[in-house]
């Protein structure tokens, strides 16, 4: 007798409807696109066999830009328009910029997120990154020669709600599906975790161009547990380049500020060179041609480290906090791992191994086995794993809170705790008759609201005048598993209600989304239409997909009646799929999905006992 | 089971005060092996929200009960004796003797020995209330008295953060 086989919820029945999907390394300095081929994540070359792209973006006019590495060779005759490290801006005001005195940019102080001033015009840090993501999801495109189903972008771990949230629209920008934001170091622990076979407590020291991270992590028979996590989202090797570079200017006896925008970049180039030089040899040349000098010298390497030791010290400062926070000592960590390309320096690998008094796993390369962990993520993530099931616990990696009286931050989410959460807090009036609640959603770990991100401000209106004190105001930070936040606001007695996704103050909002993808640059060849509709298709199939092996698992949930609606649904929306215009499928879409929201909480229920259940019968 | 459950009947644990928090910590990854929005990111914006919302609730019982002060207090409430500390403020006097005696003990600790010696303490001080809420809660039943015991824990543990804080101040 033939059996009938029955897939796994989560699994793609059919082997060939394959989904690709990327994970992608959006780098300060360089980035990575790599995607699980036969088994193994790899990452995927460009037409000249180059898998690394520089993050640089040049533009030349209104239309025309240069990405990687061709944008890279003109950054010291073009540095205006020329952007480099652009991942420092993400999300980031005026303010938060530090040693704007050495960037050869010209900044607009915007509200929430600064601009850049270039030849073409007024460019947010969300479009400049999505140029980089746009060259990637193509290069993807092209290795496959096929729609890429999804992406999962990876983030420091140490970046705040506004970082993540422009990574994410810088994502959506670039026309990816993001399936999920993952840390940098969680995504370097995949990596290493699965080639590895590796169990036990592990510390990621996460050294970029222009982050630094932190995590310490538990793994258990595939779960990446994120104990703690710390950093700097403003440190890396960009900061040793600019070190060296002041301690060039000081042995040279010239002022910064006497430089030139050519000058300033010539110079961070040559610096950045003689920094990798170093990694292999204790002495090099150094030489530069400026406007008005010609330095010329041998570099040492222990000047180097002289120079900079003040900025390990600082990667190592934030190391001990986050082994405090894990109340672990550092006998009890089971292995150090290094990531991202500044690790390669010397004085760090040294630093980091006299820290924990052992020697760091360095087996990956370091500027590749972020990508390569994040793509195993996006395999998974688009249901096409067989085996390999993992499970990824991060955690927020800043506490949250709102503005009370006196400026003082009331802490409702602490840091470190693991995602998806919900916390909520109840507050109150301050005077008789007060109607309205203004609301100021903070985060850090300081206490004056002065010194924490502002993240959003909202209103609670049409709260009924009582006496001050009386009324009952639950207000609910949800923090999803990308680690971004909506506020709920709500009045016990009245039922006044009012909701934030803390998005449009900091990061772009949809209209301004919908604009930059008007006049945008990397669909601008693709008729708009037509990409609406076949991503509109794209959804449909996703949705039809999702709901037939949900039928294949668990059909027996339904009644008969409730299996014909949902039959009835799929066959409306294959239909519409076929012949319909792009809202007329997203519409359908969405009834679907509206239709089998209920199917889909029986399925959960189910298998939450089942878990249990299992569990059960293990324990007899 | 629902989302309403209680976190003892979400983790499948009796429901007394003594559990052992590897048992917990093992039972917290397989609830969200099950029902993490990632498993069903494929599956479309219905199952992510409702795996949102299990996943949010098997947290939030995973907070509560890992913590032996807050599943102390959870069990407490449980049996309608719930802690409201801020209605409840009076505290036995021999207590409060000794947490004024540690409080100026710190005022004149001013080396890293010192505050340790402290902190040891504390914790020992902690470690004996929890017994004592062990035997309150699971042995006799008293959930009055358990109440006041964990709400006397309360205070010892504040204290021991802002030792933790000193010392941290003081450490390179």
């Amino acid at each position: 007798m033939a059996l009938l086989q029955i897939s796994e919820p989560g699994q793609t029945p059919d082997p060939h409807q394959r989904r690709i999907a990327v994970g992608i390394d959006l780098g300060t300095t360089h980035s990575l696109v790599a995607s699980v081929r036969n088994g193994v994540s790899e990452c995927l070359p460009d037409s000249d066999g180059r898998v690394i792209l520089p993050s640089v973006v040049r533009y030349l006019d209104a239309e025309r830009r240069q990405i990687g590495f061709e944008a890279l060779a003109a950054q010291v005759d073009d540095p205006r328009n020329t952007i480099s490290s652009v991942k420092r801006l993400m999300g980031r005001g005026i303010d938060d910029i530090g040693s704007r005195a050495q960037l050869p940019y010209q900044l607009n102080d915007k509200p929430g997120m600064v601009t850049l001033q270039t030849v073409a015009g007024e460019k947010s840090p969300v479009e400049i990154s999505a140029e980089i993501l746009a060259t990637l999801r193509f290069r993807a495109e092209d290795t496959f020669n096929d729609d890429i189903y999804g992406a999962v972008i990876t983030v420091p771990a140490y970046f705040d709600d506004a970082q993540r949230q422009a990574t994410k629209d810088a994502a959506q920008l670039a026309g990816l599906n993001v399936l999920r934001l993952i840390s940098e170091p969680t995504a370097a622990a995949i990596a290493y975790g699965l080639d590895n076979g590796s169990e036990g407590v592990f510390a990621i020291y996460d050294l970029g161009g222009g982050t630094f991270d932190i995590s310490i992590l538990r793994l258990t028979q595939g779960v990446f547990e994120v104990v703690a996590t710390g950093g700097d989202s403003a440190l890396g090797g960009d900061d040793y380049d600019r070190a060296l570079v002041e301690w060039i200017l000081a042995k040279a006896g010239l002022a910064a500020d006497t430089l030139s925008p050519t000058d300033k970049a010539a110079l961070l180039r040559a610096a950045r060179s003689c920094k990798e030089a170093l990694s292999n040899a204790g002495l090099v040349p150094f030489s530069v041609q400026l406007t008005k000098a010609l330095l010329n010298f041998e570099m040492k390497a222990e000047d180097f480290e002289t120079a900079t030791a003040h900025l390990t010290q600082r990667t190592l400062t934030a190391v001990r906090k986050a082994l405090r926070d894990t109340k672990l000592d550092k006998s009890e960590i089971d292995g150090v791992v290094l990531v991202g390309g500044s690790t390669r320096m010397p004085q760090v690998r040294k630093a980091v191994a006299s820290f924990f008094g052992r020697d760091p796993l360095t087996n990956l390369n370091p500027d590749e086995v972020v990508a390569l962990g994040a793509a195993i993520s996006a395999n998974q993530l688009a249901g096409n794993n067989i085996g390999n099931d993992l499970l990824l616990l991060d955690v927020i990696p800043l506490s949250l809170g709102i503005e009370t009286m006196g400026g003082l931050v009331e802490r409702i989410v602490p840091r470190n705790q693991t995602i998806p959460t919900a916390m909520a807090q109840d507050f109150t009036t301050y005077q008789d008759g007060q109607t309205a609640l203004a609301l100021h959603v903070v985060q850090g770990e300081r206490d004056l609201v002065a010194d924490c991100r502002s993240l959003a401000r909202f209103e609670l209106r049409g709260i009924p005048a009582m006496v001050a004190g009386a009324a009952r105001i639950r207000v609910t930070f949800t923090v999803d598993a990308d680690g971004l936040l909506s506020v709920d606001a709500k009045e016990q007695v009245s039922g006044v209600e009012a909701r934030i996704d803390v998005k449009p103050s900091y990061g772009l909002s949809d209209d301004e989304i919908a604009r930059m993808l008007q006049d945008s640059f990397s669909t601008a060849q693709q008729d708009m239409k037509a990409r609406a509709l076949a991503e509109a298709k794209l959804d449909a199939d996703r949705m039809i997909l999702a709901t037939q092996s949900a039928l294949a698992a668990d059909a027996d949930l339904l009644s008969p009646n409730e299996r014909a609606q949902v039959d009835s649904l799929i066959a409306g929306l294959t239909d519409t799929r076929i012949h319909g215009d792009a809202a007329g499928i997203e519409a359908a879409t969405q009834a679907l999905a509206k239709g089998t929201e209920a199917f889909a909480a029986e399925r959960m229920n189910r298998g939450i006992q089942r878990a249990l259940a299992g569990k059960n019968i293990e324990s007899v | 089971m629902n989302l309403q459950s209680n976190d003892f009947e979400l983790f499948g644990l009796p429901v007394q005060f003594a559990q052992s928090r590897p048992a917990i910590d093992a039972r917290w990854k397989e609830l969200q092996r099950e029902a993490h929005p990632d498993k069903f990111a494929s599956q479309g914006g219905a199952a992510q929200r409702v795996a949102m919302q299990w996943s949010v609730r098997i947290n939030e019982a995973y907070q509560r009960l890992k913590q032996p002060l807050s599943r102390a207090s959870y069990v407490c409430e449980l049996h309608g004796s719930p802690i409201q500390a801020e209605n409840n403020t009076a505290m036995p006097t021999v207590f409060l003797m000794q947490q004024m005696e540690w409080r100026e003990a710190l005022e004149d600790a001013h080396t890293l020995p010192a505050m340790e010696e402290i902190a040891q303490t504390v914790n020992k001080s902690g470690r004996e209330l929890l017994s004592d809420i062990e035997l309150a809660l699971d042995m006799e039943k008293n959930f009055i008295a358990a109440a006041q015991l964990v709400r006397s824990l309360m205070f010892v543990e504040r204290f021991a953060r802002e030792v933790d804080v000193r010392i941290d101040q003081l450490a390179p």
